[in-house]
């Protein structure tokens, strides 16, 4: 025969999804988000988020052109991701160098350590954030003044305040427009903050196929679940379940962090409980810890089970035999 | 005393508790084990290949101070020298055995064997025989994706990237015997290492009849038989469309290498001049020249 | 809502381009191989010598065990060969070469276009018929049909299904078999549920193809019923025996169980059709249709072809294999098999010939594993390939055996889906098969 023939194993087909492509499809995601940062919080948002997905892109490329000596895998956009998550979880305000020094951290420590994509245990923009937030409690904390929102702090810390000087959370809520909250006009990281746009991100990415409902619905419903009960028992003390869901990074948590493939389980079932863990740490922090928000830290938190959890927690099997029958 | 003291005397405490639960737990649960072992274990090479058949260095050691004698026990890693250490070491008369090495067969190079399809699955030898024949026709040749690289312990194997072939590094094969277990063409053999590394062998595996195999290879073993009758020693057979030289009975006489119609058969680090004059008193200049060992190996000849 | 399987499964591009194509009769090629095993189970053993000369329908090979399968010769001619041929990969086995000329029937073969309708034959003749026409699962799985209708004692075939699901891409000839051979599909349906004493007889379609639901549906009803046409969901690997019958029956084959356990019994509908000829015309299985398609193809077809017809003759009657070929598959583009030899002959269970251009053929490069989980939501069998998939690679068989490599029936859903082209299956597969033989080994110890 003159011609050479391909042999391979089947499948000889392959479904239109790459890496490259699901990642892109998260940067779309993340776009709207970006827009309506920009236009609430001004120019400097844009300066944050080039100055983290840049130095993402060019760390993850010196590190593995240098250090590991390793394939080049920087044109699959998990870098630029993980550097606009990261930018998103910064107040608009912050000085660059030290998103430079987030970004090292996130890629650095928080990927490249590991081995680079799909073998770091922990989300590397989270990882890159709490770092700052460690590092520089202040210039973390202090977010720019929003045209019509009453003080510089986020919701969540104003209300912490508030109660802690002996308001009722009746009386603290007067401070808030639910529908503000939804449509963006609140003091905050830049990502956390228009909520609408966020579930249209979420959308997108359900849309195309790239997350599963799962994990953000399972996060948002154990918080809105828990804060419930404690609204319901006593809605003196406790802020409602949609104040929760619409306020921090819960939104942002859930639908981008939260849902990082490669720090979260693998099966349903898994995710479930993956899912409430977050929901309930966060509460827990908010509501009696030192920080006003704990998404970030419960996603870590929670990233650190996921090798158990997938361990353990199996699929549901075709033909399953049932032990107690045999 | 104050608060400094309470808090020493609480540490001293706690100490003494601790060490006490620790001497008992231990006590408890102590194992007793021959202290030899650990000392025979130290003397092997470690390495955990399985190559003397026992799973792992540990459990070859433990067999080799429990057992009457060693007889049956050899690190073909360590070698003879390393035997004869524990030997000397457990009082037991040393086994001796000749060294060993892992040998090719097949010669089947590009250039001896000419792809006609390409394969593109995993880079695995293992799937790549599931799945069919290979990219030759020679459904019996190596495959070329290195999975006996992958699986040796000791560095001694690499792929040549111009014959498509693995090559053994003599001086560091152990005959661990990993790599003839992983090939799934069963390609490798533990011959005789030889004197000076000295050997004869027929590097082919193709069990199809004459014509078919010399028309997928050109260094396949047609089977002709005139090796077998130019072997002074009976060490050669045919069987399945295939000659076999056996190691313990061939003397390295060469008398079967010009003989071979093909050249499947290789003599591997015998002087080079010599062979080249052999060859052509024969006057068998017309066959085509078997692909030689490398230079590397032949040089420690 | 329409029915399907329970767990995972995908739906990739369906490209049934050759759906419009009737079927047609390949001409008698100039010579055939007829392979001596075409089937799971032990290879047929040869009754010709070289120089006899055979008439179609002729027994060949004789089966050489209960798992085994009886030859037909599917041409007139002289022997000119028995020995080896080159398979599709590459490997030689045993089969009978034969110089075609005009057909000249065995006796007892109706060859007339005539429908025969009645069948009052008893289970056990039917049986007996349908061993002896060497008819085998044309689905391509080719387990021998007559073990299959032979139920263990104690067992009973509550359900017969038929699979006209045909949830491979590409693949057509079912789908032609359904729309133009209907009658006598369903006759062939009525023998097997008669032999089986089936009570309930459903045919799962996917609902791609609703003419066939329609004309099937009307002729089964028209034909007294007793016969459910049933439409599913249009989803991959519906086609796979366990999955059909989750999908129609709601039960689940336990893991390491037959179809029996479960009171199904699952046929082809290309295996139906070749039943009838068996049992009413006394036609053993000597032709089967097969697909010939693919997009740089010049023409799509559904053939008729003998057995043993070379695959290169085929594509020469769609105009010849084009030049940007680079990858040639037997079978349908999921689960088929490249093909490393164009000129091994048609066998039973080959239903179709795709051809892919170069540009379609090569795999996509590998990346590293982002842990997305889409192998696992979407295997249908519900295991974790990319898990398997490593232990595999690192042969670590215990750990397949516990997370159920065995199970795995080989799909391919998870190397289509995963992002970073990773050949999941390939390693699986290997998986699996060690696994299975070191259980075996375990068994017989």
């Amino acid at each position: 025969m003159d011609k050479s023939l391909i042999v391979s194993p089947s499948p000889h087909v392959h479904g239109r999804q790459t890496t490259a492509r699901l990642m892109s499809d998260v940067v779309v995601a993340l776009l709207p988000v970006l827009a309506v940062s920009t236009w609430v919080f001004g120019p400097g948002v844009l300066w944050v988020t080039g100055t983290a997905v840049g130095c993402c892109v060019v760390f993850e490329y010196l590190i593995q052109r240098f250090l590991l000596r390793g394939p080049l895998t920087v044109n699959n956009w998990s870098a630029v991701v993980t550097g606009m998550l990261l930018a998103f979880n910064l107040p608009a305000s912050i000085p660059l160098w030290m998103v430079a020094v987030g970004a090292l951290v996130a890629i650095g420590v928080g990927k490249m350590t590991f081995g680079g994509l799909g073998k770091n245990p922990f989300n590397p923009a989270l990882v890159g954030r709490v770092f700052m937030l460690l590092s520089f409690p202040v210039a973390m904390t202090t977010f720019p003044e929003v045209a019509d929102a009453a003080t510089g702090a986020t919701p969540l810390s104003a209300m912490k305040g508030a109660l802690a000087s002996g308001m009722t959370v009746p009386e603290a809520m007067r401070m808030f427009d639910y529908r503000a909250l939804l449509v963006g006009f609140k003091s905050g990281s830049f990502g956390e903050v228009p909520a609408l746009v966020l579930l249209l991100g979420f959308a997108w990415l359900l849309v195309r196929r790239v997350i599963t409902w799962h994990i953000p619905v399972y996060v948002l419903g154990t918080m809105a679940l828990f804060t419930g009960i404690l609204w319901g028992v006593d809605p003196e003390r406790y802020m409602s379940p949609l104040f929760h869901l619409l306020t921090g990074g819960a939104l942002l948590g859930a639908i981008f962090m939260a849902t990082d493939y490669v720090t979260s389980p693998m099966t349903g079932r898994g995710m479930l409980l993956y899912g409430m863990g977050i929901g309930i740490i966060t509460v827990l922090i908010r509501l009696w810890g030192q920080y006003p928000e704990g998404m970030s830290f419960a996603i870590l938190i929670m990233n650190a089970f996921v090798p158990l959890i997938d361990k353990y927690v199996k699929p549901r099997r075709f033909g399953a035999v049932g032990k107690a029958k045999a | 005393m104050g608060v400094l003291g309470y808090t020493i005397l609480t540490l001293c405490v706690l100490g003494v508790l601790c060490a006490l639960i620790l001497y008992f737990v231990a006590q408890k649960f102590r194992v007793y084990e021959d202290p030899r072992i650990d000392d025979v274990e130290k003397m092997l090479p470690g390495a955990n290949c399985g190559g003397c058949g026992y799973a792992g260095c540990r459990t070859f050691a433990a067999t080799a101070v429990n057992e009457k004698d060693m007889s049956g026990l050899y690190c073909p890693v360590g070698g003879a020298l390393t035997m004869k250490r524990i030997a000397d070491f457990l009082g037991k008369a040393a086994p001796e055995r000749e060294p060993m090495v892992a040998v090719l067969r097949c010669n089947g190079s590009r250039a001896n064997r000419p792809r006609n399809n390409v394969y593109d699955g995993a880079p695995s030898c293992a799937v790549e025989a599931s799945l069919y024949a290979g990219e030759t026709g020679c459904s019996f040749g190596c495959l070329g994706k290195g999975d006996c690289v992958s699986v040796c312990n000791f560095d001694a194997l690499h792929m040549d990237p111009a014959t498509g072939l693995p090559v053994v590094d003599e001086e560091k094969c152990t005959a661990c015997g990993a790599c003839v277990k992983k090939c799934p063409k069963m390609l490798f053999e533990l011959r005789k290492k030889g004197p000076k590394g000295r050997r004869v062998y027929v590097a082919c595996m193709n069990r199809e009849k004459g014509a078919l195999a010399r028309k997928s290879c050109a260094v396949a073993c047609i089977a002709c038989g005139k090796c077998v009758r130019a072997c002074p020693f009976d060490a050669i057979t045919l069987a399945n469309n295939l000659a076999y030289i056996d190691f313990n009975k061939c003397r390295l006489c060469r008398k079967c290498v010009p003989e071979c119609p093909t050249g499947a058969i290789c003599d591997a680090n015998f002087p080079a001049p010599a062979r080249k004059a052999e060859v052509v008193a024969d006057g068998a200049s017309a066959r085509p020249t078997p692909v030689r060992e490398s230079g590397e190996e032949r040089s420690d000849s | 809502m329409l029915k399907t399987f329970p767990i995972g499964g995908i739906h990739p591009s369906e490209s049934k381009i050759s759906r419009e194509c009737p079927i047609q009769d390949l001409p008698l090629p100039a010579t055939v191989t007829i392979p001596l095993s075409q089937h799971i189970g032990t290879p047929a053993e040869a009754l010709v010598v070289k120089g006899q000369r055979v008439r179609t329908g002729e027994l060949i090979g004789k089966s050489t065990g209960f798992v085994s399968s009886n030859i037909h010769s599917s041409v007139t001619g002289v022997v000119t060969a028995v020995e080896s041929y080159l398979d599709p990969s590459g490997v030689r086995r045993p089969g009978v070469t034969i110089a075609v000329e005009p057909d000249q029937w065995a006796e007892g073969i109706d060859v007339g276009d005539a429908i025969v309708r009645e069948c009052t034959l008893s289970p056990a003749e039917i049986v007996a018929k349908v061993a002896a026409a060497g008819v085998v699962g044309m689905g391509g799985a080719t387990f021998p049909t007559h073990v299959k209708l032979s139920v263990p004692a104690g067992r009973k075939a509550e359900f017969l299904l038929i699979n006209g699901v045909e949830c491979e891409p590409y693949l057509t000839d079912d789908y032609r078999v359904m729309l133009e051979r209907g009658e006598e599909l369903l006759i062939g349906i009525r023998i097997l549920a008669r032999a089986l004493g089936a009570e309930r007889v459903m045919v799962g379609i996917e609902n791609n193809k609703p003419e066939a639901v329609a004309s099937l549906r009307q002729l089964a009803e028209a034909t007294g019923g007793g016969v459910e046409i049933v439409p599913l969901k249009v989803r991959y690997p519906q086609g796979s025996e366990k999955h059909l019958i989750a999908a129609l029956t709601g039960r689940q084959v336990p893991s390491g169980g037959l179809p029996i356990d479960v009171g199904a019994i699952v046929q082809n509908v290309g295996t139906a059709l070749a039943v009838y000829d068996a049992v009413q015309k006394n036609k053993p299985l000597i032709e089967r249709v097969v697909t010939v398609t693919g997009r740089s193809l010049a023409r799509q077809a559904n053939l008729r072809v003998r057995i043993g017809t070379s695959v290169s003759a085929l594509l020469d009657y769609c105009g010849g294999l084009p030049a940007d070929t680079g990858k040639v598959i037997a079978g349908g583009p999921m689960m088929g098999r490249a093909m490393a030899n164009l000129d091994a002959p048609v066998v039973k269970g080959m239903s179709s010939v795709l051809v892919m251009p170069e540009s379609l053929s090569r795999r996509l490069p590998q990346e590293q594993c982002i842990r997305c989980g889409k192998c696992v939501s979407v295997c249908p069998m519900g295991l974790e390939p990319y898990l398997l998939a490593k232990v595999s690679q690192k042969a670590l068989w215990e750990e397949a055996e516990a997370h159920h490599a065995p199970d795995c029936i080989e799909c391919g859903s998870c190397s289509w889906q995963c992002p970073s082209a990773l050949p999941l299956l390939d390693y699986i597969r290997l998986g699996k098969a060690e696994v299975i033989r070191m259980v075996r080994s375990r068994k017989s110890r």
